[in-house]
């Protein structure tokens, strides 16, 4: 049935609320469209608000002399023929003006039980923990090479303050070379004030950075600093109950174990021809505003090679293999409180930059708690990334119910034989754990064939 | 005690003016009858009456310049521009008389134009410009963008007690939107001091108008990762406060310029500019600006609202710049 909305109007660029001074119809009388319907006073004017539309005054939501903000729905116009106690509350609803997200969001999650989100590790938000030290996966990784590369610039890049502050005190800034914290290992502020304080310049090994003001975001992390709080003993041993968080994951990780047949394989992949190009389009890409993080490549090889391998993006069912058409890739992002599983919907639809900005998003939102329960759902392959804090390559669960997860070692520097030369190369080892109930090692080899053959031969 | 609007603010201070001082008049675009566009001159027709509040035909230059001629004669006008958009009109009676009559003749131009400027009240591209720049560059002018309701009485009364030409940009955005106690004293704010409206040692953003109240939510935003913002309101473009501007950029070492005007030739270039020249040697990281891109302001509400610089914008540059 029609029914027409009446809101109060703006009436002037800087007016944001009004107030009705009088009905000019009553509940139930019909009206005519731009007829005079109500009398409103604003800061501004007062004015008479024609109808805008014919029909019978089904509601009227504010009463005579309440004020209320622009765009509020004041009454209903209706063609007579509905029930108004429906319409009262609908409409009451937007009379609060409140963020019209938010009601949604929260309708949406209600309805979903709390435990069983197949495809992630964990819910967002649902444990407190410390305020948030690691990134996400990409960034970290991203910073961590760059700190690799800063060697090459002898570690020395600095800022007008730093070299002004080390000629005050009298400090050779090679003292601090390769031992910057800020991006591309530029010496920062902060390194070189920790370097006065732990009695700069006479000590020859200064101390790393305070990890403690370096607790942001887009901070490197700190490998230091242990993965979880110290624990504090009373007696022998101290027992604390698992978070709700770490429960989920304990129960997906075993659950995992206990439902696929884990086997995993692993491939070498020469990282030149992506470190290159990466190089070579950075700047643009910052200048869209993205930083353009070496995960990106992985998730967009994995992504074409997803396409060619349709088994890898498939789950199995009973007896029944359900293959699925949208490559959605869920990224594992290491948090202070636990581990969660964000995922990119249709990667094979996006093109570098938008992966590359995905990532910073979700890593950003996950970091923040502002993952909605969409963000962490009906994931089809995942890609974790064990290499950032040093490891060479890592044996991931699966991720139920998908059927393979591919992991990322670090990426280093490696002589390898080339034409039987010795050469140095970036190398990364990555592994697929894939569930040997629906892939055969000769699938899953083909299909890590597939993306180490992309990222070998990028397009530079 | 009642809060007052930054609208009523600039009310309550034209009022007092002319209630202590007799050569102050106001003219412009329904002014008197009316009450003016957006209410600031309610009620001055009954009270000062029509030789006092002058209804004007629509022509901004002849506005103008009936202010300056009454100026030099020893009044005290208080021009209205309907919106600051057409400002534009009186370009050449602001730039090439007003500003230069002291210069020339050593004739001081006391006239005070007022300029209802900013976006995000979805007004389309000629009624939501921030024309501030046009002024700033001209020498012999000055120009005041007040962000609270304290200040825009205050600098309103400073404009209209100054012996020179004012351009006083008031921000629509924040006519109802902001209000606050003030003080029942006969108080001014001084034309050319800026005000840190947050103390932070991280990064300084400076910023004036309607941007101010972004920079404020940011730094409450950033303060939850430990990244301490400190806010400098400029409140003044010409003369601005350099050693505030200053001041905060050796202490924090990284700046943020934010402004809602667009980027090409607005203020936070030349503060770029004067911060490299003069405090080079406490600049840790790079001088970022947040600003509009360079077109006309959209009238289509989500492109008006991708065109304003926003809150997060400044969380993700402020992230950057700490780990720079």
């Amino acid at each position: 049935m029609a029914e027409t909305k009446v809101i109060m109007p703006q009436m002037g660029e800087s007016i944001f609320e009004g107030t009705i001074t009088k009905w000019l119809k009553k509940k139930g009388e019909r009206v005519e469209r731009d007829e005079p319907l109500f009398e409103i006073s604003t800061d501004k004017i007062d004015s008479e608000i024609p109808a805008p539309a014919s029909g019978v005054v089904q509601d009227i939501l504010v009463k005579e002399g309440q004020t209320v903000q622009i765009n509020t729905v004041v009454a209903v116009i209706g063609d007579g023929g509905s029930k108004p106690a429906e319409t009262k509350t609908e409409a009451k609803a937007e009379t609060k003006t409140e963020p019209k997200t938010e009601p949604k969001a929260e309708a949406k999650t209600e309805p979903k039980p709390e435990v069983k989100t197949s495809s992630t590790e964990g819910k967002p938000g649902i444990p407190k923990g410390p305020a948030p030290v690691a990134g996400p996966v990409p960034e970290q990784e991203a910073e961590e090479e760059e700190h690799e590369e800063g060697g090459e610039h002898d570690g020395t890049r600095t800022s007008p303050l730093v070299r002004r502050i080390a000629s005050e005190h009298g400090i050779d800034l090679s003292a601090l070379a390769g031992k910057g914290t800020g991006i591309n290992g530029r010496i920062t502020k902060r390194d070189i004030l920790s370097y006065i304080e732990q009695g700069g310049g006479q000590q020859k090994r200064p101390a790393p950075a305070q990890p403690t003001k370096a607790a942001t975001p887009t901070a490197p992390p700190a490998p230091a600093a242990p993965a979880a709080p110290p624990v504090k003993f009373s007696g022998e041993v101290e027992r604390v109950p698992l978070s709700p968080m770490r429960k989920l994951i304990a129960e997906h990780m075993v659950n995992s174990r206990r439902t696929s047949a884990h086997v995993t394989t692993f491939f070498e992949v020469d990282c030149s021809r992506i470190m290159q190009h990466r190089e070579k389009n950075r700047a643009e890409f910052e200048r869209a505003g993205v930083k353009l993080t070496v995960t990106s490549y992985f998730v967009q090889a994995a992504a074409n090679a997803l396409k060619r391998f349709p088994i890898v993006n498939s789950s199995l069912e009973g007896d029944t293999i359900v293959y699925k058409r949208p490559i959605n890739i869920g990224i594992a992002v290491n948090l202070d409180w636990g581990l969660i599983v964000p995922v990119i919907k249709n990667v094979d639809e996006k093109n570098l930059l938008g992966i590359a900005h995905a990532l910073i998003d979700i890593g950003e939102r996950a970091r923040n708690k502002k993952l909605s329960t969409d963000d962490v759902k009906d994931g089809t392959f995942t890609i974790t990334n064990p290499g950032q804090f040093g490891a060479v390559i890592g044996t991931p669960i699966i991720n139920q119910p998908q059927v393979a997860i591919m992991g990322m070692g670090g990426i280093k520097k490696r002589a390898v034989v080339i034409d039987d030369a010795i050469a140095i190369r970036p190398i990364i080892m990555l592994s697929l754990s894939f569930d040997h109930r629906v892939i055969d090692g000769a699938v899953a080899d083909q299909f890590m064939a597939d993306v180490q053959k992309q990222l070998e031969s990028w397009n530079v | 005690m009642a809060l007052t609007t930054y609208v009523e603010a600039i009310r309550q201070g034209i009022w007092e003016e002319m209630e202590k001082d007799e050569r102050v008049f106001v003219l412009g675009e329904d002014v008197g009858i009316y009450g003016g566009a957006f209410k600031v001159t309610a009620g001055m027709l009954e009270k000062f009456g029509e030789w006092r509040i002058i209804d004007t035909p629509i022509s901004e230059s002849a506005i103008v310049g009936a202010a300056i001629g009454a100026a030099l004669m020893g009044m005290r006008p208080i021009a209205e521009m309907q919106f600051a958009d057409f400002i534009s009109c009186a370009f050449d009676q602001i730039t090439n008389f007003a500003a230069k009559c002291r210069y020339r003749w050593g004739a001081g131009v006391p006239i005070v134009i007022r300029g209802p400027s900013g976006g995000g009240v979805h007004g389309g591209p000629f009624h939501s410009q921030n024309p501030e720049m046009h002024y700033v560059h001209t020498p012999g002018l000055k120009v005041v963008c007040p962000a609270t309701a304290y200040d825009a009485k205050g600098l309103i009364k400073a404009a209209i007690r100054d012996p020179d030409p004012v351009i006083y940009f008031e921000h629509k955005f924040l006519y109802r939107r902001v209000k606050e106690e003030l003080p029942s004293d006969d108080f001014v704010v001084p034309i050319g001091k800026a005000a840190v409206r947050r103390q932070g040692s991280d990064i300084s953003v400076m910023t004036y108008g309607a941007m101010l109240y972004l920079a404020l939510d940011a730094a409450k935003e950033l303060e939850k990762e430990g990244i301490d913002l400190e806010v400098v309101d400029l409140r003044s473009l010409l003369p601005f406060d350099k050693e505030t501007v200053l001041d905060s950029v050796k202490k924090t070492n990284k700046v943020i310029l934010l402004h809602e005007d667009t980027r090409i030739g607005g203020f936070a270039g030349e503060l770029a500019a004067i911060i490299a020249d003069e405090a080079f040697e406490y600049l840790d990281g790079p001088i970022r600006r947040i600003t509009a891109p360079d077109t006309p302001v959209p009238y289509s509400p989500p492109l008006e609202e991708f065109f304003l610089p926003k809150v997060s914008d400044i969380v993700r540059v402020a992230r950057e710049l700490y780990t720079y």
